[in-house]
């Protein structure tokens, strides 16, 4: 499909705060980007403001703190969805159409059931958590990721296999963790881990450059076919260099690193 | 009426800094002898159905919504 066809929708509810970064991130490579609230997909709205899940190409979760983060983050979020198009947001899935995750985002999806997501598109019960930080606090600072992706990930195909991209973290809760044996063995057999912290060297991460403690230093992970991502950092806060923690030490390209995820995702919408 | 307890406690070995950091801070205002402090989450539930039914609604709700199985372990209570 063409690039100008595409439309994203940035879904929120009360609580979500980077829906404007996220959309702006779409529009920045070419697609229509709308902010849709979910009670517009629900249909509790006025007639004009409705909207409909099948109409769009891509789906984003952006960060936050949806529903103030009670009972745990992206718990409501996610079983307000499940209950109220959870069919709408499976079929989506399964069409091979991309949905994107950042932060509170990666948090509804885990809560969704949509990531890890071995056995099926949208599990029943959540078989993993991101849990609260090894530090006990709300960690904010650049991070460094590798791409560890060996293909599968429709939003990473621009950045090099071992390639390395800067975006920051700032979240509380960020721990991946799973009861599933053997779970990164699992996600590296399944090509699902898509980026983990390192040094800016590129080498074994420790706090902080691994802000919250995540087994095996992974910040990011897809499903088993690929098109849905959720991450920690955000990749929609870097994408002009101005905004990147190094602009003043000389980036090297106007692009911030973030970038590269929006791109990834418009060549394989381009090829669809 | 029934009315039901749900209480959701973190699994063993899960990190609870809530609970550390309520120890830590009581410690600070000057109590002694606290070994240990464990934060969970306590619902109440005024259901209009039988005892029966409730309690197993209270699971639903649980595997639903209120807990997490990889961090959290969840016991209903019919009162």
């Amino acid at each position: 499909m063409k690039t100008e066809d595409v439309r994203a929708c940035v879904i929120r509810i009360e609580g979500t705060n980077c829906e404007d970064e996220m959309a702006a991130a779409f529009e920045t490579v070419g697609a229509k980007a709308e902010k849709v609230h979910l009670k517009q997909l629900l249909g509790q709205c006025p007639p004009e403001m409705k909207r409909s899940l099948e109409d769009y190409d891509i789906l984003a979760f952006p960060g936050g703190f949806s529903a103030g983060d009670y009972v745990r983050a992206g718990a409501i979020f996610a079983a307000r969805i499940k209950a109220g198009i959870g069919r709408e947001v499976r079929d989506f899935v399964e069409e091979g159409k991309p949905v994107l995750g950042v932060c509170n985002g990666f948090q509804i999806l885990v809560e969704m059931g949509l990531l890890p997501a071995f056995g099926e598109t949208m599990e029943d019960v959540p078989s993993a958590a991101l849990y609260n930080n090894d530090s006990g606090r709300f960690e904010c600072r650049p991070t460094v990721l590798r791409n560890d992706n060996r293909g599968k990930c429709v939003w990473t195909s621009d950045i090099p296999k071992g390639g390395l991209v800067m975006t920051p973290s700032a979240h509380g809760e960020g721990k991946l963790l799973s009861s599933v044996p053997d779970f990164t063995e699992r996600l590296e057999g399944n090509d699902q881990v898509v980026f983990r912290y390192v040094t800016p060297e590129g080498g074994k991460a420790y706090y902080p450059w691994n802000p919250n403690g995540s087994p095996s230093d992974i910040a990011g992970i897809c499903n088993p076919a690929g098109n849905v991502m959720g991450m920690m950092p955000h990749p929609e806060r870097v994408l002009t260099a101005y905004t990147a923690a190094d602009w003043s030490r000389g980036h090297g390209s106007e692009d911030g690193d973030g970038k590269l995820i929006f791109t990834s995702v418009m060549k394989y919408l381009a090829k669809r | 009426m029934t009315v039901i307890d749900i209480r959701i406690e973190l699994k063993k070995g899960v990190a609870d800094p809530e609970g550390s950091n309520t120890k830590k801070t009581l410690e600070s205002l000057g109590f002694k002898g606290i070994v240990s402090v464990k934060s969970v989450k306590c619902f109440v539930f005024e259901l209009d159905m039988p005892a029966d039914e409730a309690r197993k609604a209270g699971e639903e709700y649980c595997k639903k919504l209120l807990a997490n199985p990889v961090v959290q372990g969840y016991t209903v209570t019919v009162r």
